[in-house]
């Protein structure tokens, strides 16, 4: 696939003289290129351009408003929890829970607002604090009682999954009326609503993970423990942290889809649909699972291919079931991708 | 300092009494029925380079691990600079001026060479990091301390060779002001031109600052030769402690070689009964 392109120039940065003068100009775009192929990002950004391309060829109304508008509100929620789970990848942890969390916010909000009276805002902080006491337990749960957090997020998957479905006895409910209007379009229902909360999460997290300390403790958390331990680190704290941010980042997301889809429903997101779609775009982005390497920009541009290839199948008329088939293709294809790129990254240092 | 050092848990030195910058005394710790220090005292004097060698099991890490604040110990002291501290985590012990070089284990392959050597204390305006001030204190500071093998100090540390991590391990140990420098292992898995880079690197730093260093090793030939003193640990105590000068390879394998056989022979009792 296109990955193979990224390896083939990986091991050859540019070894013609840059101070050769006919061949700078050639060699300048070369360093371009090759600066550009070595990021993480490259491979899921040119199989995301590819698939537009090929879909607006097959397609006249791929690229007309409502159909972006489609792909915008399919994406973004994936990207925003994608962004939890990058973190949590990186630290090498996992949270299988984050899309009952999901479920799980949008009725908070709805208990807090419509059986206690707490106006609109308040419920919706309520329901976003709560979900990042849950990640609080998930993660005290790995730090401290030492459960692998496969496990102890599966456990809590199934608990939540109960009191969604025991509180709300099975059934949708309502959007609260004190929410309806501004409130439910600003946080979703507008058509870019969803777009323009998630690009501002990935930004925000971006610049988080890249730029500050709590970005870089988390690639050492994930990259060596006994390493960040010892150089003073408080592992446990960035990995709890880690936890109730994406906690809270699914339970954002979760709360501005039922605004979206206008109805509060046990089975938003599907189960575990929201955690395997933001797990499968994190790690079609470039995120390892072995934890120490991730990135917020890779993982938006696999939720923007995951949505993107639903809606073209959609649009050229395909059935929707080959598209599993097509996902679990690309997700086995990324990681060998990437396993097979790290080991010439490291190749082709010295 | 004034008040005479004695020392009961090794031959006291003659000269213990210089500028001793770290010491410990009497340290006890056990591990359930295990007891891997029983009652190891050692010096260090400023700007002195400290051999510590001893076998596998003879305690050293635990000793390290001890020194550096890892560990607490069950009992015995630790005094710095002539005032007793307790090291609460390795990060207070690095506040006070003790850090440790692992044998590469410390480093994240995942994160830059510049990154690796402001790990923990990064430079920050604000929450953002300022890379590109670490980026060129970190070019400075290697070239300062003579390492001049790393070509770029954005590259991750995948990229480098083992050699290369020590080298950077120790210069981020050196950057961080440390008085006391706890090398463990520093020639582990490392070719002889790799090792030499390292030996030059503990040479270049008695030479040109003034950290004390303690250099654990396993493998003390190499060592030798950049030691002033070396002291053995076996069964839990320090039981040699020699100025380099006035020992020899030979002595110190002999030393080893006995213990081997008094080994063998207390196993070789226990087979026959």
């Amino acid at each position: 696939m296109v990955t193979t392109d990224t390896s083939s120039t990986e091991p050859s940065p540019t070894p013609t003289g840059v101070g050769e003068g006919p061949a700078a100009r050639g060699s300048t775009w070369r360093t371009f290129v090759s600066a550009f192929l070595r990021r993480r990002e490259a491979s899921v950004f040119i199989v995301a351009i590819g698939l537009m391309v090929y879909f607006r060829l097959s397609s006249e109304v791929f690229l007309e408003k409502p159909n972006l508008v489609n792909i915008a509100q399919a994406s973004a929620p994936g990207a925003i929890v994608a962004v939890g789970v990058v973190l949590l990848l990186v630290s090498g942890e996992i949270d299988l829970s984050v899309g009952m969390v999901f479920a799980l916010a949008p009725f908070l909000m709805h208990y807090a607002a419509d059986f206690y009276g707490v106006p609109p805002i308040p419920s919706i902080i309520l329901s976003l604090v709560v979900a990042a006491l849950i990640g609080l337990g998930n993660g005290l749960i790995v730090c401290f009682l030492k459960v692998p957090s496969f496990v102890a997020t599966l456990g809590t998957f199934y608990v939540l999954f109960g009191v969604v479905l025991t509180t709300s006895h099975a059934y949708p409910a309502q959007i609260p009326p004190s929410m309806e209007g501004r409130i439910q379009s600003w946080l979703g229902a507008a058509d870019w609503a969803e777009l323009i909360w998630g690009l501002l999460i990935v930004a925000y997290f971006h610049v988080m993970f890249t730029r500050t300390r709590w970005g870089i403790y988390t690639v050492s958390v994930g990259g060596n423990l006994l390493g960040a331990t010892e150089a003073g680190i408080r592992v446990n704290r960035i990995k709890i942290g880690n936890f109730m941010m994406a906690s809270t980042l699914g339970a954002f997301a979760g709360i501005m889809e039922a605004f979206r889809v206008n109805t509060i429903d046990p089975n938003l997101g599907g189960g575990t649909g929201v955690t395997f779609t933001a797990i499968s775009a994190a790690v079609i982005g470039g995120t390892a699972l072995a934890g120490g390497s991730g990135t917020m920009i890779g993982a938006l541009l696999g939720a923007v291919v995951l949505a993107v290839l639903q809606n073209g199948f959609n649009l050229i008329g395909i059935s929707a079931n080959p598209f599993y088939l097509i996902l679990g293709a690309a997700i086995l294809i990324s990681m060998i991708a990437n396993q097979y790129l790290a080991r010439l990254r490291r190749a082709g240092g010295t | 300092m004034a008040e005479p050092m004695s020392d009961p848990t090794h031959e006291p030195s003659r000269d213990a009494t210089d500028d001793v910058v770290f010491r410990a005394d009497d340290l006890v710790k056990r591990f359930g029925a295990v007891t891997a220090l029983a009652g190891a005292g050692l010096y260090l004097r400023r700007g002195e380079v400290l051999g510590l060698i001893g076998d596998n099991g003879a305690g050293k890490s635990t000793l390290i691990k001890i020194l550096c604040g890892f560990h607490k110990p069950d009992s015995g002291t630790l005094t710095l600079e002539g005032e007793e501290v307790v090291l609460r985590s390795v990060e207070h012990a690095r506040s006070l001026g003790i850090d440790i070089v692992y044998q590469d284990l410390a480093l994240v392959n995942e994160l830059s060479v510049f990154h690796n050597m402001f790990l923990n204390r990064e430079a920050v305006r604000g929450r953002l990091l300022q890379n590109r001030r670490m980026r060129r204190l970190a070019t400075e500071n290697l070239a300062a301390l003579g390492i001049t093998n790393i070509p770029d100090v954005s590259v991750e540390v995948a990229k480098l060779s083992g050699g290369q991590r020590q080298a950077i391990a120790v210069a981020r140990a050196v950057n961080s002001d440390a008085k006391v420098l706890l090398l463990d292992e520093p020639l582990a898995a490392m070719g002889a031109k790799e090792g030499a880079l390292i030996l030059d690197l503990i040479q270049d730093l008695r030479a040109n600052s003034n950290v004390s260093m303690i250099v654990i090793a396993h493998n003390y030939a190499q060592i030798l030769e950049v030691c002033d003193r070396i002291n053995v640990l076996q069964h839990g105590r320090i039981t040699f402690d020699k100025p380099t000068s006035q020992t020899s390879l030979a002595e110190l394998t002999d030393l080893m070689v006995t213990e081997y056989r008094t080994a063998r022979r207390q196993l070789g009792g226990a087979v026959s009964q």
